[in-house]
C-alpha cells in the first residue's frame, strides 16, 4: 500500500525461491484441504443415504454414525498439528528469501 | 434480590471497567479498530473460541441435540472442521495483506470503491443475522431469569453492548470474549460433570440413557443416538438429507467468510501469530462441542419438555440453564445463566464492532471520501454512530422474530450467506490472476441475493413450511455453486483488468511472505 515503492515486487516474485515456496505450500494444502472436505462431507452424505450402516452400533448404544462424527474432530485436530508444523518450516524460507534480496 | 441479577450485575460491571480501561488506551485508528495488533496468539484463540462459542453453541445447540439428538449434534461438528478451511486458506493471507477489515484483502488489487461498497454491505448483512439469533438467546434468557419481557430484555442488552463498543473499541471487545470464553469453558465441564455424575460416570449408562430417551419420563423414549430425527427422509421428506449435506457445507465453508471472526485476524503482529491463534481456537472449541453431546444428550434423558414450555411453546434455546437448574441448583443455575448471558453480550458487540468498522473504514473513508485523509477520529466517530444504527436495528428485528426461533438456525443462517457471498470472492483475489473487480462484484452481490432469496423461499421464509417453493432449509448447496459461478462468470465476461493482473505478483509476494504487513503499535 504505501511502502511498496521500495520494494520490488515483481523481483520477489519471479525468484525461483519464491515460485518453490509456493510450489511446496500448493503440494500440502491443496490435497489435505480436498481431503478434509471429503472426509467431512462423507458425513452428512453416508448418514443422509446409508442410515442403516451408519446406525450400526460398535459399543454399546454407540453407532458408526457417532464415531465418525466424534472422527471428524481428530482429524481436524491432527491437520491443524501437522499444518504448523509444515508451516514452520515455510515461514524460515520467507524470512530467508525477504532478507537474502 | 435473586442471585442471577446480582452475578449478571457483577459480570457486567467487570466488563465495564474492562471498557473504561480500554478507552482510556483507545488512541488512533489501530487501538480502536485492531487492539493495537498486540493480543498474542492464545489470547486471540480464547477471543475467536469465545466469539464463535455464541448464543447459536451454547444454547441454541442443546437444545438442538435436546430435540433431534445426533442431527442437531451435526452443527457442532461443522462448526468445527470449519477452522480447517480458515487455517488452510484464509487466515494468514488475510493478515499479511489487510489492515482493519475482510474487505482490506479484496480491494488490495481491484477497485476500491465499488468491491469495499458490497463487502461492507455483505459484512452488514451477515453480521445481522448472526447478532438476531444473539439478541433472541439474550431476551430468552433474560425473560426467563428475571422476569422482565422479552422485548425489554433484548433492548437492555442492546444497550449494554453499545456502551462497549462506542467507549471500548476492539480492545474491550477482544478482552470481553477471553474472559467470556474461559467461564463458558468452565461452566460447559461442570455442566458435563453433572451429566455425568447424574448417569454415575458411567458412559455405557449414560448412551443407554440416550438411546431410550424419554426426557425425564415425561415423553415416548426415542433413541437420540440415530441420525434422521430432524433431517431424515422419515421426517423431513426426500429433500431430507440434501438439506443436512447443504447446511454442512454451509458450515465448513462459511467461517472462512464471516467478517466479525475474520476480523479478528487483524489484532494479532504477524501472520504467524494469527495461524496458531487459529489452532488455540480449534482446541477450545473442538473440547467444547464434544462437550456439548454430554449436556445436550444429557439433557434429553433429564429434564420433563414442561420444565421448558411456556405458553404452550418449548424454548428451545433454554436447555442449557434449565439442565443446569435441574442438576445444581440456583446458584448453578444463576451461574450458567450469567454465563450466557455474558456469552451474547460479548458476541454482540464483537459483532457490532466489526459491522461498524466496516462501515466506518470501507463505505465512508473509501467510498464516500476515496481514502482520503480525513480529520483526526472522523473515522472512528463513524464507526460509533454505526454502531448505534446497527445495534437499533438488530434489537428491532430480534423483537420482532420473537423468542421461539433456534439462535443456532438463525447462525447457520449467517454462515451460508458468508459462504456464498464472501469466501468465493476472498478465495479467488488471492488465488486467480485473472480475477477483476466485476467479478468480485458480482460474486459479492449474486452471492449475497442469492442465499437470501432461497432463505426467504424455503420452509423457513415467508412462504411458511406448506407453501414454500424451495424445499431446503439451508441454501448451501445451491447459493454456494452459485456464488463462485457468478464470481467466474464477472471476471471471464468483462474485459481482463491489466492493472489488477500486474499487482497480482504484489498481492502474492505479501500473502505467503508477510512482506509489508501491518505492524503492531505501541500503545
Amino acid at each position: 500500500m504505501s511502502e511498496k515503492s521500495s520494494v520490488n515486487w515483481a523481483e520477489i516474485e519471479a525468484k525461483p525461491e519464491f515460485r518453490a515456496l509456493l510450489a511446496k505450500k500448493k503440494a500440502f494444502i491443496v490435497p489435505v484441504f480436498v481431503f478434509c472436505m471429503f472426509y467431512y462431507l462423507a458425513l452428512p452424505v453416508l448418514v443422509g443415504y446409508c442410515p442403516e450402516m451408519m446406525k450400526t452400533k460398535v459399543w454399546g448404544e454407540v453407532n458408526v454414525a457417532y464415531v465418525f462424527a466424534l472422527s471428524q474432530f481428530i482429524v481436524a485436530w491432527v491437520v491443524a498439528f501437522l499444518y504448523v508444523r509444515v508451516a514452520a518450516k515455510w515461514d524460515k524460507s520467507a524470512a530467508a528469501l525477504i532478507h537474502g534480496h | 434480590m435473586n442471585i442471577p441479577l446480582i452475578m449478571f450485575l457483577a459480570f457486567v460491571g467487570l466488563t465495564l471497567l474492562i471498557t473504561f480501561w480500554a478507552a482510556k488506551k483507545n488512541t488512533g485508528a489501530s487501538a480502536y479498530f485492531a487492539a493495537g495488533r498486540s493480543i498474542t496468539g492464545w489470547q486471540n484463540g480464547l477471543a475467536v473460541a469465545g466469539d464463535y462459542m455464541s448464543a447459536a453453541s451454547f444454547l441454541g445447540i442443546s437444545g438442538m441435540i435436546y430435540v433431534a439428538g445426533y442431527d442437531g449434534f451435526m452443527y457442532s461438528v461443522g462448526f468445527l472442521v470449519a477452522y480447517i478451511t480458515v487455517l488452510l486458506i484464509v487466515a494468514e493471507p488475510l493478515r499479511n495483506a489487510g489492515k482493519y477489515t475482510m474487505a482490506d484483502l479484496l480491494a488490495y488489487r481491484l477497485k476500491p470503491r465499488p468491491v469495499r461498497a458490497l463487502a461492507s454491505l455483505s459484512t452488514l448483512v451477515v453480521s445481522t443475522f448472526y447478532m438476531i439469533a444473539q439478541m433472541v438467546g439474550a431476551g430468552a434468557i433474560i425473560k426467563q431469569l428475571i422476569g422482565i419481557n422479552f422485548e425489554s430484555a433484548v433492548i437492555g442488552v442492546g444497550v449494554l453492548m453499545l456502551v462497549y463498543v462506542v467507549f471500548g473499541g476492539m480492545l474491550a471487545t477482544t478482552w470481553v470474549q477471553i474472559i467470556k470464553a474461559l467461564l463458558l469453558m468452565v461452566g460447559a465441564i461442570m455442566l458435563s460433570y453433572l451429566v455425568l455424575q447424574f448417569h454415575h460416570f458411567s458412559f455405557t449408562e449414560f448412551f443407554n440413557a440416550v438411546a431410550h430417551a424419554d426426557y425425564g419420563g415425561s415423553a415416548e423414549p426415542k433413541n437420540l443416538m440415530e441420525p434422521g430425527l430432524k433431517f431424515g427422509v422419515a421426517v423431513a421428506g426426500p429433500w431430507g438429507p440434501i438439506d443436512l449435506i447443504s447446511l454442512c457445507l454451509g458450515l465448513v465453508l462459511g467461517t472462512a467468510g464471516l467478517p466479525h471472526i475474520l476480523v479478528r485476524f487483524y489484532t494479532v503482529p504477524d501472520a504467524k501469530t494469527a495461524r496458531s491463534s487459529v489452532v488455540w481456537a480449534m482446541a477450545i472449541i473442538g473440547a467444547f462441542y464434544i462437550m456439548t453431546t454430554l449436556f445436550g444428550f444429557g439433557a434429553a434423558t433429564i429434564i420433563e419438555k414442561a420444565l421448558l414450555t411456556t405458553d404452550g411453546k418449548l424454548d428451545v434455546n433454554m436447555v442449557a440453564p434449565i439442565l443446569a437448574k435441574v442438576l445444581g441448583g440456583e446458584f448453578f443455575f444463576a451461574f450458567i445463566s450469567a454465563v450466557a448471558f455474558a456469552t451474547i453480550l460479548a458476541v454482540v458487540a464483537g459483532l457490532t464492532m466489526s459491522a461498524s468498522a466496516s462501515f466506518a473504514h470501507d463505505f465512508y473513508s473509501n467510498v464516500i471520501h476515496h481514502g482520503k485523509a480525513n480529520r483526526p477520529g472522523q473515522e472512528i466517530r463513524v464507526a460509533r454512530i454505526t454502531a448505534f444504527c446497527v445495534g437499533a436495528a438488530s434489537i428491532a428485528f430480534a423483537i420482532y422474530l420473537g423468542p421461539t426461533v433456534n439462535a443456532a438456525f438463525l447462525v447457520g443462517l449467517a454462515f451460508s450467506v458468508a459462504a456464498s457471498a464472501n469466501l468465493p470472492v476472498i478465495v479467488l483475489s488471492v488465488f486467480w490472476k485473472r480475477f477483476n473487480t466485476s467479478g468480485a462484484v458480482v460474486g459479492l452481490a449474486v452471492g449475497l441475493v442469492a442465499s437470501i432469496v432461497l432463505i426467504l423461499l424455503s420452509p423457513s421464509g415467508i412462504y411458511g413450511k406448506e407453501g414454500a417453493p424451495f424445499p431446503l432449509s439451508n441454501p448451501g448447496i445451491v447459493s454456494i455453486p452459485i456464488g463462485f459461478i457468478a464470481a467466474w462468470l464477472g471476471t471471464i465476461l468483462t474485459p481482463r483488468d491489466l492493472e489488477a493482473e500486474a499487482k497480482f505478483a504484489e498481492l502474492k509476494v505479501r500473502a505467503h511472505t508477510g512482506l509489508g504487513s501491518e505492524k503492531a503499535t505501541a500503545h
